[in-house]
């Protein structure tokens, strides 16, 4: 292994869950004003996760007051507090840009066994 | 605590600071012998030769081999010099690694640029070009290089088209964000010129 994955290696998170496009995460993001951190939820249905090792992040779309909001977490980042796994969602592409032409009840997603993974 | 170090471009990766991410250039720095000092009474400067990553005797003429001899740590691939204010706290043969550099610090890195062969005026120096539609003809070229009868001449120094790349960049101000002394490695935010595997010189501020 060279050093530069080693690196890289080093910095990998292992309590990251399994997700992938579809999932709906509730996303636990640390925020820092000035001295004080706390977390901030957010929770919304993974569109879009770019592999690439200690690079790999992922995005959260979600409607708040009627407009559809973006957001991308690099999964590694300490910025992350926690990931959870709210429900899995049966998507048949990686990329789901598609839902941002799509409102209210097109832009739903089917579930995989409902009810299962919520807790 | 040396001045500077030769050191080699390893790649760029990101590391995380704050929960951000910074990109950063990782650099093998060291360790480098020195290889000779130069001084103000015989060379009219205060200097050390440094040498870094070993080569095999075999590969070196004999005045190089002659000249490595005196430090007595083999041979060297890359041999560089760096002007030092108090020499007498360099000896030669003395190791060099990555100590007295640590985050926070700024320093000066200097390599080769990648090479880009012959080319034209837009991309070597930013020229616009000419429309690509509309019966215009002139798509990348250069323009008028000058005026008429007088001064009937080019004047010298002015951007053309040619050979760009592979010389000498120095990068200055960059900022160490890590130090691994063990494994003799500088974490620099952001590029540093050349390719992977290609030598730097490392200059500290």
């Amino acid at each position: 292994m060279n050093i530069i994955q080693q690196i890289e290696q080093r910095q990998l998170r292992s309590d990251i869950p399994a997700f992938r496009a579809g999932d709906t995460l509730r996303v636990h993001v640390r925020i820092r004003e000035g001295e004080k951190e706390r977390i901030q939820l957010f929770q919304g249905i993974c569109i879009a996760k770019q592999n690439g090792s200690v690079r790999e992040s992922f995005t959260v779309r979600k409607h708040s007051y009627g407009v559809g909001v973006e957001r991308t977490f690099p999964v590694h980042s300490t910025m992350v507090d926690k990931i959870e796994v709210v429900s899995r969602g049966r998507v048949r592409r990686a990329k789901l840009y598609y839902l941002r032409n799509l409102q209210g009840k097109a832009a739903r997603i089917r579930e995989i066994n409902p009810g299962q993974s919520e807790k | 605590m040396a001045s500077g170090l030769i050191g080699k471009k390893l790649g760029m990766t990101q590391i995380f600071k704050d929960g951000r991410r910074v990109p950063v250039t990782v650099i093998q720095a060291g360790p480098c012998t020195v290889l000779q000092k130069k001084t103000h009474s015989k060379e009219g400067y205060n200097a050390i030769q440094l040498g870094f990553a070993e080569k095999v005797a075999k590969r070196c003429n004999k005045p190089a081999l002659g000249h490595f001899k005196k430090a007595d740590k083999g041979a060297f691939y890359k041999i560089a010099e760096f002007r030092v204010e108090q020499i007498d706290t360099y000896e030669v043969g003395q190791e060099l690694k990555t100590e007295g550099f640590e985050a926070g610090q700024r320093i000066s890195v200097t390599g080769t640029s990648k090479g880009r062969g012959f080319q034209g005026v837009v991309r070597r120096h930013g020229f616009r070009g000419g429309r690509e539609t509309h019966g215009s003809m002139t798509h990348r070229r250069p323009g008028s290089i000058g005026q008429n009868t007088f001064p009937a001449r080019v004047f010298p120094g002015h951007r053309m088209g040619g050979h760009m790349g592979n010389k000498r960049v120095t990068i200055h101000n960059l900022e160490i964000v890590e130090v691994d002394a063990e494994n003799n490695l500088l974490l620099v935010k952001g590029a540093v010129p050349g390719a992977s595997n290609n030598f730097v010189l490392i200059r500290r501020k």
